[in-house]
């Protein structure tokens, strides 16, 4: 009966409330007011002289500065130099920690005997390896890549290592009732499982290579993003420093997506995928 | 070899109802001992022998516990250093032989493979060729009721759909032996009665050898030609009993009073060694 009631008296909505309803304001357009938002209070706060223009550029001279450095024609060779650096630093961390991690996790004679070392190398932050490595590996990119590799090796090989590990062991019942190898185990079963963390190390490792091409060029270098920074700071150019910081948040936005492909590629099964 | 002096112990002579062809499985004295994590020394099973014919349908019943689990590891090969002997028609295997076909008590498909691929595995561990795996399978996905789900991904099928994919896995390089353990233990009670009724079908039409391990007396005794009754601490067989009730069995079987009175048996045997009463879940 109430029911009834209710279903007659209401009134169906008209098209003016329905305009002024309110609805739910996307994400990704709250994500765009706050950063217009933050960028229109450093314009206000710089331009009114409450904030000097050396501690913070004025947000509307980095987009010019980043024109000029483009126009510079030197901006394209210093990108590759950094990305080159940390590419092949990664590509040397990803080879030395799955294959390393594989062998620690296969092997006890192996992981006794290499664990301690890693356990003291984790604890240590590896950054402060920098100076020697460009003792080591000298002034060019070689000690770039070095660092790269070193601080970008310990998220892919503790990840590889746990990951392997983690097979359950159900599944190996199942090969091992076959009669199937080692090598059969592993490639089939373990290595497959292994795959969520593995990538999980990949998405890290892929940052703190970047990060340490950077450091490197920090130390001392000619070339790269990293060496142009340090050039800018010590001119004071504080608008070219933040155009070179929008040139690395874009680099770093494109390595994050390729690592995204990657894992849909690959962990299309997984269920914390999507 | 110490192993095979074992043997001839006049295991033999005690079976009840004994197979007078050749058996395709016949354990002698198996015997196993664990050590716990204080060093002391427990017996899970001793002197566990048995033989199953060709294309019988054999059931091992007893309480959680009791050792079944070991039984079935020491067949499939994935047990180390148990004494007594196993021998898969006629000889004596010390590992795993591609004449058993083994489903868990988890389906363990791998999450990565289609349900095609899930099922095509042991020809790629077997080295077998692929084009007749493929085939072979897609037969075999037919058989056991899961065609059209070739492509998907275990984990879009029901637990049912995965143990019936793990069957098929199991059956995929042909084995003379298919040996279940607890197979549809994590399924509902419903979709278990369906399941054994599938199985006893596939068994039938595969023209399989079955060893099955189950605590469910009443699923033991629906779909088996023999059961073998164990007792826990240390597991060993009680006593074997024939189920002469007519094939094919529906599931109405239950109403008929042999079947009741072979349940209780059963029971009744199973109380008597373990002083309670064992698990019985009659939803079967």
């Amino acid at each position: 009966m109430t029911t009834q009631d209710h279903l007659t008296t209401s009134h169906p909505p008209s098209a003016l409330s329905r305009l002024f309803r309110p609805r739910p304001v996307p994400d990704l357009v709250l994500t765009a007011i706050l950063v217009i938002g933050a960028i229109g209070a450093c314009q206000v706060l710089v331009y009114s002289g409450l904030v000097s223009r050396f501690v913070m550029p004025l947000p509307s001279s980095v987009l010019p500065a980043l024109g000029e450095l483009v126009h510079g024609g030197t901006l394209g060779e210093n990108i590759l130099v950094t990305v080159g650096e940390a590419a092949i630093g990664f590509g040397i961390a990803v080879t030395i920690g799955l294959v390393l991690g594989t062998l620690i996790a296969e092997f006890r004679t192996i992981e006794r005997i290499v664990y301690p070392y890693l356990i003291a190398l984790q604890t240590m932050p590896k950054i402060a390896l920098a100076p020697v490595l460009l003792v080591w590996f000298g002034f060019g990119p070689g000690s770039k890549i070095a660092v790269a590799a070193v601080i970008s090796l310990f998220p892919i090989l503790v990840n590889t290592i746990a990951g392997l590990k983690s097979c359950d062991p159900g599944r190996l019942d199942v090969l091992r009732a076959l009669g199937a190898s080692r090598w059969d185990c592993f490639r089939l079963v373990k290595l497959p499982n292994a795959l969520p963390f593995i990538f999980s190390g990949l998405s890290a490792a892929v940052m703190f290579a970047l990060t340490g091409a950077l450091v490197g060029e920090f130390v001392g270098a000619s070339a790269g993003l990293g060496y142009l920074i340090v050039q800018a700071n010590n001119s004071m150019d504080i608008p070219q420093v933040f155009a070179i910081l929008l040139v690395l948040v874009a680099i770093g936005v494109a390595a994050f997506a390729a690592m995204q492909i990657a894992r849909r590629k690959f962990l299309f099964w997984s269920p914390n995928e999507d | 070899m110490g192993k095979m002096d074992r043997v001839t112990l006049g295991e033999t002579l005690s079976m009840p109802g004994a197979i007078t062809a050749a058996p395709v499985i016949a354990t002698r004295g198996l015997g196993k001992t664990y050590a716990t994590s204080a060093g002391e020394k427990i017996d899970a099973l001793t002197q566990v022998s048995f033989d199953v014919g060709q294309g019988e349908f054999v059931s091992l019943v007893g309480p959680s516990g009791c050792g079944k689990t070991t039984v079935m590891r020491i067949l499939a090969g994935l047990v180390a250093g148990y004494s007594g002997s196993v021998s898969v028609g006629g000889r004596i295997v010390h590992g795993p032989t591609p004449e058993i076909g083994v489903v868990f008590q988890d389906a363990n498909l791998m999450p990565w493979r289609t349900v095609l691929a899930n099922v095509t595995l042991p020809g790629q561990v077997l080295r077998l060729d692929k084009r007749a795996c493929e085939a072979r399978a897609m037969e075999l996905l037919a058989l056991v009721g899961l065609s059209g789900f070739e492509m998907k991904l275990p984990g879009e099928l029901s637990g049912g759909m995965r143990q019936r994919a793990a069957i098929a896995r199991a059956l995929l390089h042909d084995p003379r032996i298919l040996l279940m353990d607890e197979p549809f233990g994590a399924l509902d009670a419903m979709t278990r009665d369906n399941m054994n009724v599938e199985l006893a079908r596939i068994a039938a039409e595969a023209g399989k050898t079955v060893f099955l391990i189950t605590h469910s007396i009443a699923e033991s005794v629906f779909l088996s030609d023999r059961v073998l009754v164990m007792s826990s601490r240390p597991g060993r067989i009680i006593e074997t009993i024939n189920i002469d009730l007519p094939r094919p069995r529906s599931l109405d079987v239950v109403a008929d009073p042999m079947f009741a009175a072979t349940v209780l048996r059963i029971r009744r045997l199973l109380e008597q060694s373990t002083g309670k009463d064992p698990h019985v879940t009659l939803a079967h």
